[in-house]
């Protein structure tokens, strides 16, 4: 009776089809994973991305096959979203795209594998110093340099026909357009978030001085640093900064200097394509320049940026995963990258680099760019990776950073000596993960 | 006619005739009761009570997702270091101010609009469920639009009012917008909740109070009030507990700048985006607690009682 009731009933055919259709279904997909096996690579947005996947997915040869997905815009949201997986011991990640700022973290939770032997060597194979050194953590390589980036000064050759070369320079040529009833502004990343803590460490390491020891163990906070509290305070409570300064991330700064509500604009390269879209009429105008100094004589340090990729320590796939991810960032991509995605490379090469995008076409501003059409401003980008600022590496950045800008904010409020005790006491506490962070 | 007492007396006179031994048939009926109510009972511990426990024991400890090997055992450290904090104690003042103010603001708005909707003699449903709109906007997106408004150049708000400034930099003002915010979404729940209250308001007494020559405010404050307190004390402590636990509103208007950072947007902070355990785990342990002390408050020393709840309904 059982029987028949089972094979009459609707319900009882439903199951039975959807088990049939769910052994096909594990039956197709085992047969794809004899032929190659699926590296899942976590990464920032970026449009042309999938191109570079797709080509090396070509060179793996049916060996494996990497799927991008695309984790959210925000940096926050990117690193919350593989580190909450990673903490649960997922194996559903390979390749992690992580900002420079988080290898520490990663590498000290142990969520990413060390790179060793001839992966190593080819990771660190003509890396500018500085980029590489985001992905080193204990003398040890986690990651392998994917791109990298660097602030510049922006200006108006119209309001100011040579930039200024120091910060005493700039904010007194700011002051002298206000006077004269000109756009006068400073633009920079003002809010309470990683952008004012980008712009503080620049003035830290453009003073030559440190937040924290080598080693990323302890608090220092010494002469530099305080002398770049006192100009952080000093732009910022002279009126030559926008009124909405603690609001602006990068692209309401970026926004501010496009409606001509500044003079300078300190800001990343992505500014440039921007403009040349959006005010092509004036684009002849907009120039840049490495960033002012703070010592005369003395170039500045600039903090850089970038993405570097790793292998997850729970990727059931590593050296595949670790093949992959050094195609991902091979010259051959990170070219590709930086020329139609504006992301400057982390080679060193990559700079002197005069060949076309399609090297048997001539070179094309439009069709067919090459480094110079591409990165009018690459020897300034070159100039500035040369000797650069890295934030300070330690595991514990994320409460750094947070606490910084907490402290720093609003930057018009400094006052040198009180503040930076501030931050000697909260950033001890939270390298011990004691404190609170706000 | 205090509902205090209405409330509390049933309550002691109940629990003492519980005492005498009970028949057989009386305890087997009891044990089966038990039995049948043991699955649910354990699904509710599992779900809601192990977490508690769980993050109790993590606010003893030492534990950050970024240092695995530095886990340890600290006992009450991390409360100390928590409630000696200046961060801690700034977010937990704007979390009070923010709740005293939205919460009074809303009642007070709440009972006008009660009032308005219960009167409607045309299209009364129509007006319901059009005055409960806000409440039905998903919080994020609603802050968003007001994200937008205030925002100088794209903002309508802050162009018309704001002149030059950026209104959401500034410390008072982003409270201002804040509980604007808060009240605007939560206003008509305030309402509904405050009419139900007002239905139980019998026509009666009303007009025998008119007859007395009682006036409008008279009527309100002596006869409608008094009969409506349970119904208002309701309101009041499902918005106070709600107002507590903001977290939404601010996290999209000013992400906690300006220390207009909430005790839940802080927790999240550290537990979440800080991965440390052991600090974020004290903060909810602190969260709860307190929002068990208003919960307690407005029970015991007001007497508020659920909803639906009365004399025989209660044990």
């Amino acid at each position: 009776m059982g029987n028949g009731k089972g094979r009459g009933s609707p319900p009882g055919r439903i199951a039975a089809v959807l088990g049939a259709s769910m052994m096909t279904a594990g039956l197709v997909t085992a047969c794809g994973s004899e032929q190659g096996l699926t590296l899942n690579l976590y990464y920032a947005p970026e449009d042309t991305f999938q191109t570079v996947v797709d080509n090396c997915n070509a060179k793996a040869a049916g060996r494996y096959n990497i799927v991008y997905n695309k984790l959210q815009r925000g940096a926050d949201d990117q690193r919350l979203q593989m580190a909450r997986r990673l903490a649960a011991g997922d194996d559903g990640l390979d390749i992690l795209g992580l900002d420079v700022t988080w290898v520490p973290e990663f590498a000290e939770a142990g969520w990413a594998q060390e790179w060793t032997g001839s992966n190593k060597a080819q990771a660190e194979a003509g890396v500018l110093p500085g980029p590489l050194a985001t992905a080193t953590w204990n003398d040890k390589l986690y990651a392998a340099t994917k791109n990298t980036n660097v602030q510049l000064l922006w200006y108006d050759d119209r309001i100011t026909p040579t930039p200024p070369a120091t910060w005493d320079e700039m904010i007194s040529e700011a002051e002298r357009l206000k006077a004269e009833g000109k756009p006068h502004n400073i633009l920079f990343t003002g809010a309470q978030y990683e952008g004012l803590v980008v712009i503080y460490n620049t003035l830290v390491a453009s003073a030559g001085g440190h937040i924290l020891s080598e080693d990323g163990k302890s608090v220092v906070m010494d002469e530099g640093a305080v002398q770049a509290l006192e100009i952080l305070k000093r732009v910022t409570s002279s009126g030559i900064t926008d009124p909405s300064l603690t609001n602006m991330k990068e692209d309401e700064t970026r926004q501010a200097f496009q409606r001509g509500n500044g003079a300078f604009e300190l800001n990343w390269p992505f500014v440039y394509a921007s403009y040349a879209d959006e005010q092509p009429q004036d684009l002849p105008h907009f120039k840049w320049s490495t960033y002012p100094a703070v010592d005369p004589g003395v170039p500045a340090k600039t903090t850089i940026g970038g993405y570097d990729l790793a292998v997850s320590s729970t990727s059931k796939h590593k050296p595949e995963a670790f093949e992959a991810a050094l195609c991902l960032r091979s010259e051959e991509s990170q070219k590709f990258s930086a020329l139609n995605d504006g992301v400057p490379p982390s080679l060193e090469a990559l700079y002197t680099d005069d060949t076309p995008l399609d090297p048997a076409k001539p070179v094309d501003a439009d069709d067919n760019p090459s480094m110079a059409t591409a990165y009018p401003m690459r020897e300034a980008i070159f100039a500035a990776l040369k000797d650069p600022a890295v934030r300070p590496l330690t595991p514990a950045y994320q409460s750094l950073s947070t606490v910084i800008s907490k402290v720093l904010s609003p930057p018009s409020e400094i006052d040198p000596q009180q503040t930076a005790e501030e931050l000697r006491s909260k950033l001890t506490d939270a390298l011990d993960s004691k404190g609170v962070i706000p | 006619m205090s509902t205090v007492e209405d409330v509390s007396a049933p309550q002691q006179t109940t629990a003492k005739p519980g005492k005498p031994a009970l028949s057989e048939g009386k305890r087997a009926e009891r044990r089966l009761g038990w039995l049948l109510c043991a699955p649910a009972a354990i699904v509710m511990v599992a779900v809601t009570g192990y977490p508690i426990v769980y993050s109790i024991w993590l606010s003893l400890q030492r534990y950050d997702l970024r240092f695995p090997q530095q886990t340890e055992f600290v006992g009450f450290a991390n409360y100390a270091a928590v409630l000696s904090d200046s961060y801690w104690w700034t977010a937990f003042g704007t979390t009070v101010a923010l709740t005293v103010v939205s919460v009074a603001i809303e009642l007070v708005l709440g009972m006008t609009l009660a009032l308005i909707m219960h009167r409607t003699l045309l299209g009364r449903g129509l007006v319901r469920t059009v005055s409960l709109i806000p409440y039905g906007i998903v919080t994020v997106v609603a802050a968003f639009s007001w994200y937008y408004a205030w925002t100088p150049d794209t903002g309508y708000l802050a162009n018309i009012l704001a002149g030059d400034s950026a209104p959401l930099t500034q410390y008072l003002p982003s409270l201002a917008i804040i509980i604007l915010a808060e009240v605007w979404k939560t206003t008509p729940f305030m309402a509904l909740l405050l009419m139900a209250g007002l239905a139980l308001v019998p026509d009666d007494l009303l007009k025998a109070a008119a007859m007395d020559g009682a006036n409008g405010w008279q009527r309100f404050i002596k006869v409608m009030v008094p009969v409506m307190k349970p119904a208002i004390l309701v309101a009041l402590l499902f918005r106070t507990l709600d107002a507590f636990r903001i977290f939404d509103n601010i996290y999209v208007l000013t992400g906690g700048q300006n220390d207009t950072s909430s005790v839940s947007m802080q927790t999240y902070n550290n537990l979440i985006k800080g991965l440390n355990l052991g600090v974020g785990s004290t903060m909810s342990v602190l969260i709860f607690i307190t929002v068990a002390i208003i919960a307690f408050i407005f029970i015991k020393l007001f007497g508020t009682a659920a909803p639906g709840s009365d004399k025989e309904g209660k044990r």
